[in-house]
């Protein structure tokens, strides 16, 4: 009999695949200049301070090199990239008031839905500029604040000014400094001492503008005892010129707080991923990283936790699906650097169509670290021959008494188990689905109810209705 | 004559290259009970496989029928919804699907009907009772972690949920212990009827004592080198394979 290749779909991109025309109120021209960061600046009304670091971020980005290692970035010219994209609207706390195109976007991704049903709070970002935000009533009372950054950079200015790039450097590397130079919109989430938020806040990126950069900067602090879930989103419309993506997210977990930050990540196969998230975790404190990559051409995110604390605590679990043409190059990074801190690096990969996923991590014990546990699991699945998937954890451990696992498993698809579903009824996609499904199903069982449902779609399974 | 369930005939396969199936032929009509006996390495796993259309293997020669129609090409999801069913030997494990979630979405393609979940959930619980399976091996995620005993009775609680017209059991019996061997012995007797039929491929031949055969084959070589009826498992019982080769 014939042997037959059959193919497990795409992620279905239909539902973010969609574009505005570009009714951007500003732009400024391609490429990267001291004028046109100070444009920027000026635009924003910033306090000189700001308007000194991005100068300085800018200074830093020209003369460093990019990364040695990791994806190729060959192909991305700073000199055809927008970096500031500015939406026809200003910030808006009612949908309503929402320029309606914008509003038909962010109600086809299912944001305003979510905000009523689910959330305690909204932020979305068009482009370059955050153009809608709110936050349930009763959580203002709290003192909570979530707003865009921009806000917080006039209305908060001292908090900003002491933590902003303080985590992640413009020194770190090449894009932390571009996004030092031209960042724009983003979110600063405030939540007082023992203020604990029982429903998620969630923000949602959306790069429409075709060529453009979006450099979000996310700016989070959790004081003591307190806790909250704040959540991700981004994508963006398919075009033929790429486009960046450069964020950053500074995350700062005070004693005993809890913060869990989930991401789902569905950018378009245009789209340049170069994100750096960073954590400082204080005593007792927790972080739970929660990462599905699924779009991009290439990525590179490796959420890091530094454990100052005794007792501090870090937990990520990642998935990261790549399909044709997309190189991801996703994993996480933790520094133990107190007593009986204590860390899970759970990681999933599919690869397929000649996708490369490549799992990497940096697990730092320092000296002072005693009696501090770390534990990696990561495993790979590949969907054919032509697909590939690479490991590289690295451990650097400078203190003996420290309890550590690593356990890293990459394997083929297996043709045994595929037929073994098939002679079941199954027919060939949805055997392979389901192991897809059941690969990632200790992922899935981590992420809320709905984020596993949007997983569930976006792995595009096609076995809803079956199983339930 | 009742109309064929299954025609094998003069099939030819191999693996590799290598040729493992020499020209084997069979009939079993719906009610009938066959077995395959035969020394290691004869082919008769490859047969089972085969006949169910495993990837793996390529057909030199020869073809199968089910029920009159020539299934030789066609994919075994296809063939499983026609009725035909397999044990495994050593069947997979699949983690992160538990045995519920993957027996209702088998039975739904099966039977290419809604399978509701509650009547579902009442039906299996049932069939796993009369196996002897505790009923949490439902949520358990599917041959992950099961015994080799386990394995073989969840491959049975699949044969009795999704009611085939014809079961092949490969060597289902062997590596269990004597009640095990009882319980799956019984289960298949329940499934047993006038319409169904069983090719049961097995070393030992405890599995039939409720289970009357109608056929044996002996296979050697890749080839049925004889068939007869039941009075031939006493002769081999007696003389080893060795005595009815010749």
């Amino acid at each position: 009999m014939e042997k037959q290749k059959t193919r497990v779909d795409d992620i279905n991109r239909e539902r973010f695949d969609f574009r505005d025309a570009d009714k951007s109120g500003y732009k400024t021209g391609k490429g990267l200049t001291a004028d046109i960061v100070t444009e920027i600046s000026k635009m924003k009304n910033e306090p000189a301070w700001m308007l000194k670091h991005r100068l300085r971020s800018l200074e830093i980005y020209h003369r460093t090199p990019l990364p040695a290692w990791g994806p190729p970035l060959g192909k991305l010219n700073m000199d055809e990239i927008v970096t500031y994209v500015k939406p026809d609207t200003g910030l808006k706390s009612d949908w309503n008031e929402v320029p309606e195109y914008i509003k038909n976007t962010f109600e086809r991704l299912g944001i305003p839905k979510a905000e009523r049903e689910s959330l305690a709070g909204v932020g979305a970002q068009y482009d370059s500029e955050v153009v809608y935000h709110n936050i349930r009533r009763e959580l203002l009372s709290q003192g909570v604040i979530y707003t865009d950054m921009e806000t917080a950079v006039q209305e908060h200015e001292d908090i900003v000014k002491e933590l902003f790039m303080k985590l992640v450097p413009p020194q770190d590397h090449k894009f932390a400094a571009l996004h030092g130079a031209v960042w724009s919109g983003g979110s600063y989430v405030y939540v007082p001492e023992g203020v604990r938020l029982a429903i998620p806040l969630q923000s949602y990126f959306r790069l429409n503008a075709p060529g453009a950069g979006q450099f979000e900067h996310t700016l989070i602090v959790v004081e003591k005892g307190a806790s909250v879930h704040f959540i991700e989103g981004c994508s963006a419309p398919k075009y033929n010129v790429l486009n960046l993506h450069a964020g950053c997210v500074e995350l700062y977990v005070r004693e005993g707080a809890t913060l869990r930050y989930s991401t789902i990540e569905n950018w378009s196969k245009n789209m340049m991923n170069l994100n750096t998230k960073r954590a400082l975790v204080e005593k007792n404190a927790t972080i739970e990283w929660i990462s599905g990559t699924f779009g991009s051409n290439t990525t590179m995110l490796y959420p890091s936790s530094i454990l100052k604390g005794e007792g501090a605590r870090s937990t990520f679990t990642g998935i990261t699906f790549a399909g044709n043409g997309q190189h991801l190059d996703t994993g996480a990074k933790v520094v133990h650097a107190a007593p009986n801190t204590s860390s899970t690096v759970s990681s999933r990969s599919i690869s397929k169509d000649g996708g490369i996923a490549v799992y990497r991590s940096v697990i730092n014990i320092l000296q002072n670290a005693s009696e501090s546990k770390s534990s990696i699991v990561c495993e790979s699945l590949m969907m054919d021959s032509v697909s590939r998937s690479d490991t590289i954890p690295v451990m650097d451990i400078r203190n003996d008494r420290v309890d550590i696992g690593h356990e890293a498993k990459i394997g083929r698809i297996s043709d045994a188990a595929i037929f073994y579903l098939m002679t079941r009824g199954l027919p060939e996609e949805e055997a392979k689905a389901m192991i897809v499904r059941g690969f990632v199903e200790p992922i899935a069982k981590e992420l809320p109810l709905e984020y596993a449902v949007e997983m569930n779609r976006l792995i595009s399974l096609e076995l809803e209705g079956t199983i339930g | 004559m009742p109309k064929n369930l299954l025609s094998i005939k003069n099939l030819c396969a191999s693996v590799d290259g290598k040729r493992i199936l020499n020209g084997v032929n069979m009939e079993i009509c719906p009610g009938e009970v066959h077995v395959l006996m035969g020394p290691n390495g004869a082919g008769k796993s490859t047969l089972a496989n085969v006949v169910m259309g495993d990837p793996r293997y390529r057909v030199d020669a020869g073809a199968v029928f089910f029920e009159g129609e020539d299934i030789t090409g066609e994919k075994p999801d296809t063939r499983a919804r026609r009725g035909m069913f397999l044990s495994f030997q050593a069947p997979e494990e699949i983690p992160g699907i538990t045995v519920e979630n993957f027996l209702r979405a088998a039975k739904a393609a099966y039977s290419g009907e809604d399978v509701k979940l509650l009547p579902f959930r009442k039906e299996l619980r049932a069939k796993m009772s009369e196996l002897e399976m505790e009923p949490s091996y439902a949520a358990r995620y599917l041959n992950v972690g099961f015994s080799g005993g386990e394995k073989k009775k969840n491959e049975i609680l699949q044969m009795a949920v999704l009611n085939p017209k014809l079961a092949i059991l490969d060597e289902t019996d062997s590596g269990l212990d004597i009640d095990a061997v009882k319980t799956i012995s019984e289960s298949v007797h329940r499934y047993k009827n006038e319409t169904n039929a069983v090719l049961i491929i097995t070393h030992i031949t405890r599995i039939l004592q409720r289970l009357p055969a109608d056929y044996i084959h002996i296979m050697s070589d890749g080839r049925i080198v004889r068939t007869s009826d039941a009075s031939l498992i006493e002769e081999i019982s007696r003389g080893g394979f060795a005595s009815v080769l010749g």
